[in-house]
């Protein structure tokens, strides 16, 4: 036995969701005052493993000890009083309560919301001293940004006595300086002896802030490694089970003539929001042009428009004539025929339907094309073939066309929709957030394919929230932010911290 | 991965799931102290034991096909179509005036007409909730319900003010001239030379149902309508991405639908009654629903569960004649059949994909 015991430690945790074994025999220790990474795929069965350590799902195995004594945790209220706190990916505040209040929510104690109110300010304004974690207890939620909402979080856990927090995936949401500021407080968190667990997809975290990582696979903890010894490979490595190219290897752009010009292009969102205030930008042949940004400033409505399902104004010209932005020949049909592929943000609800199976989503908005037809009826077994030839082409496993959408992986959905997309041959591509929810080895090969469709001399256009791989496949990158582009950097021009002041809207 | 197979999806589950009610069903005829075993024996008797028994439970099937794949249809676009009763009603009404107004030499021709007024008047009735619906978002199942009703109030105004014969006390039309009625499936059968009765409800319009059927699948899963159709109720952002229209999808998957449900009329009015009476759909718009459900949207299976209802309808109407069993003692049983094969289909297929499950693992 070690002199202390770890401040968390789960036995042969086990979890099945039906056929699918979601957590195996999962065993981890974590030592009091450090910060632990669990890194994995979408998948992996990391969000499992931490809504049993939060009472949200019964484990059907295995034991969980807190420092060093046996707990059952079958609600989240049992996990608060064990001294464990989360801070969601999706922060659970109330918009139009203040700070404070939105702290003791839940905790108020007492009938007299005033007495506790009053109790509540003086011990956040302690904590707050103490953990440096400056915030006004009076603003409301909405009023403040999200790296402070996500400040209001952690608050809300250390209000309630946590000793070991959860953060799972903390950073999505986050600019490059929130995120640095996020591994400050998580540092300064450590040195009072808080233990952290730190759920993330990226590498680059889990070197930068903790002191031991876990791996997890298919539901199984593959490895649990210092992170001073370990690398950034090795750790992909372990994630897909098999060597993997961090980097993407692309010759030098060479930009050909402008494909899309878009100018002073204005939507404005059903509510009444503006939500694109005037873009200006250019994509020519053969280059790739990423635009950066905080997700929700526009980069979804700017792809919307652009493949004809929200409406806009002012003008976008594709080879140098004019795209409807409003009625009849705005819609994704029209945008098809004139060149623009189209791979959307969000696969699930977009891009496929999850219950057609593989070879139906092949044909998907593309199902008036002359080689699927027969007569009045569609040509099922010429699509079937067609799909098989690109499941063979794109490397989709398994390459069974009579498969649901819905039970293939991410990545190997994302290839169906790709395929569909690039094989098109379209002048112009539109790809949002390629790789999101997608295994590290199948990124690599969508990667590879987007260059490849640059080096054809086709325009792409990026959207991704992901910096990195804005950086890794951009030849220009325009960040916007607030329904504005903050201006235009190139790649090996620039570096993370100037592009993440422009993604929060300082500078230029 | 699905666990189960095909087969044990499309017919276990539904066995099952019968199996049940009708466990169910005998329980509660002993516990009014009737005799479930003599209650079964009278079922099957009175609805598949004869030719008339068979004739009136394919009668009722043909009503419950056409209900079912109108439901069905809409339900693919995820559009709830209850209003299945009073597009029927209207079907009827076209059926009617094409009978009664037109002098057709032939009853084969004025069949033709008479699908044709009975689909285009159960679409019209059916267009208007969908145009409130694609274009004004007021919901589909409220409005076509509502149109249930306002279909009634037609019908009576109808009968009453116009169709009614002068003098006649019955609120229904005149009857049909006699040559434009349908021939029954006997006198077809009898005409290709197999022997079987003369009187016999159940006429053409079953092979029209059939036809449906058949028409229906090709539509739906070999079609770029249906493709269309079907994409929209599985995914409505997925489908905005695709460049599918919503306002097209929803009104056309309507008017197939109320078209369908239309052309219940033909069986009803033409075949059966021979002329308009009130209450001719007997609420088979409202069984379409449970056949649809029950047959998986599936036209093959909308065609099983339709004759399946079919010979529920007919012989709780023997038991009903027969035994002391109460008439609301027979819609219970039918309402035990649809809860058990429709809503709570989860109950016996969480345990069998179990079953499957631990079948295949011991198997590998």
């Amino acid at each position: 036995m070690n002199t202390t015991s770890p401040a968390i430690e789960l036995k042969g945790i086990s979890k099945a969701f039906g056929p699918v074994q979601a957590n195996k025999d999962i065993s981890i220790r974590v030592m009091p005052g450090t910060i632990h990474g669990i890194i994995g795929e979408n998948g992996a069965g990391k969000s499992t493993l931490m809504s049993i350590l939060y009472g949200f799902y019964k484990a059907d195995k295995g034991e969980i000890f807190i420092s060093g004594t046996k707990a059952e945790i079958p609600d989240s209220q049992a996990a608060i009083s064990a001294g464990i706190g989360m801070v969601f990916q999706h922060f659970k505040l109330v918009e139009n309560f203040t700070v404070l209040e939105n702290i003791i929510l839940g905790a108020e104690g007492g009938w007299s919301l005033t007495t506790s109110l009053a109790k509540a300010r003086k011990s956040l304004i302690e904590l707050a001293a103490e953990y440096e974690l400056n915030i006004d207890p009076e603003a409301l939620i909405e009023e403040i940004g999200v790296g402070m909402q996500q400040r209001v979080e952690i608050l809300k856990a250390l209000y309630r006595q946590a000793d070991i927090l959860i953060l799972d995936e903390p950073t999505g949401v986050l600019t490059p300086p929130e995120a640095d500021q996020l591994f400050r407080i998580l540092g300064r968190l450590r040195e009072e002896g808080k233990t952290i667990i730190l759920i993330t997809h990226k590498l680059r975290e889990i070197m930068d802030i903790t002191d031991t990582v876990s791996v997890m696979r298919r539901g199984e903890m593959t490895a649990t490694v210092k992170t001073a010894d370990t690398s950034p490979e090795e750790l992909a490595e372990l994630m897909v089970g098999r060597k993997v190219l961090l980097r993407v290897d692309k010759a030098p752009a060479k930009p050909g003539k402008v494909v899309l010009d878009i100018q002073n292009l204005r939507v404005v969102d059903e509510q009444g929001v503006e939500r694109l205030k005037g873009i200006d930008l250019q994509v020519r042949a053969g280059e790739v042009v990423g635009i950066a940004g905080v997700a929700g400033n526009g980069q979804s409505e700017l792809l919307e428009v652009l493949g004809g399902y929200a409406d806009g104004k002012g003008t976008v010209l594709l080879n140098g004539e004019p795209i409807d932005l409003t009625g009849k020949n705005s819609d994704g049909q029209s945008r098809r025929a004139r060149g623009i592929a189209h791979v959307p943000e969000d696969r699930q609800r977009e891009g496929l339907i999850m219950d057609f199976m593989a070879w139906e989503n092949t044909a998907f908005g593309y199902h008036h094309d002359d080689a699927y037809r027969a007569g009045i009826l569609m040509d099922n077994a010429a699509i079937r073939q067609d799909t098989e030839e690109k499941m063979e082409r794109f490397d989709v496993r398994p390459p069974d066309p009579r498969l649901s959408a819905k039970n293939f992986s991410g990545g190997n959905q994302q290839k169906i929709v790709l395929a569909r997309e690039i094989e098109r041959n379209p002048d112009l591509l539109l790809i949002g957030q390629p790789t999101r929810g997608v295994d590290i080895g199948a990124i690599e090969f969508i990667h590879q394919k987007i260059v490849a469709l640059r080096d054809q001399g086709k325009a792409i256009l990026l959207v991704s929230v992901e910096l990195e791989e804005i950086l890794a496949l951009s030849d220009r990158v325009a960040v916007m932010f607030d329904g504005h582009i903050m201006g235009e950097r190139m790649p090996n021009d620039t570096d993370e911290k100037e592009l993440g002041l422009l993604m929060a809207g300082v500078g230029s | 991965m699905d666990v189960m197979p095909k087969w044990a999806e499309v017919i276990l589950v539904p066995l099952i799931s019968l199996l049940l009610a009708a466990f169910l069903s005998a329980l509660i005829i002993l516990a009014i102290g009737e005799d479930p075993i003599a209650a079964a024996k009278l079922m099957f008797e009175g609805a598949v034991g004869s030719v008339r028994g068979w004739g009136y439970t394919l009668y009722y099937a043909t009503n419950f096909m056409f209900t079912g794949l109108a439901v069905s249809v809409a339900f693919h676009a995820r559009m709830f179509n209850i209003g299945g009763e009073g597009q029927a009603v209207l079907g009827g009404l076209g059926v009617a005036l094409v009978c009664l107004y037109v002098p057709w030499p032939h009853w084969s021709i004025a069949l033709v007409a008479a699908t044709a007024m009975a689909a285009a008047f159960g679409a019209f009735w059916a267009a208007i909730p969908a145009y409130l619906q694609a274009k004004r978002g007021s919901h589909i199942v409220i409005t076509t319900i509502m149109f249930n009703y306002i279909a009634a109030a037609v019908l009576i105004y109808l009968l009453n003010e116009f169709l009614k014969p002068a003098g006649a006390a019955d609120p229904s039309s005149a009857r049909f001239a006699a040559h434009l009625d349908l021939p029954t499936l006997n006198s077809v059968l009898n005409g290709m030379g197999i022997k079987a009765s003369k009187d016999d409800s159940v006429n053409v319009t079953f092979l029209i149902a059939i036809a449906s059927c058949v028409a229906v699948w090709v539509l739906m899963w070999k079609t770029r309508l249906g493709y269309e159709i079907r994409a929209f109720g599985h995914s409505g952002s997925a489908a905005r991405y695709a460049g599918i229209n919503p306002t097209k999808i929803i009104m056309v998957s309507m008017i197939i639908s109320g078209a369908l449900a239309g052309m219940m009329g033909i069986n009803v009015v033409m075949g059966e009654a021979e002329r308009l009476v009130l209450n001719s759909v007997e609420g088979a718009g409202f069984i379409g629903i449970a056949v649809a459900l029950m047959g998986r949207n599936h036209p093959f299976g909308v065609f099983l569960a339709a004759i399946l209802f079919g010979f529920l309808y007919q012989g709780g109407a023997e038991l009903d004649f027969w035994t002391s069993i109460p008439r609301e003692l027979i819609v219970v049983i039918q309402a035990l059949v649809i809860l058990f094969t429709g809503a709570l289909d989860h109950m016996v297929r969480m345990p069998l994909e179990r079953v499957f499950l631990a079948f295949r693992k011991g198997g590998v």
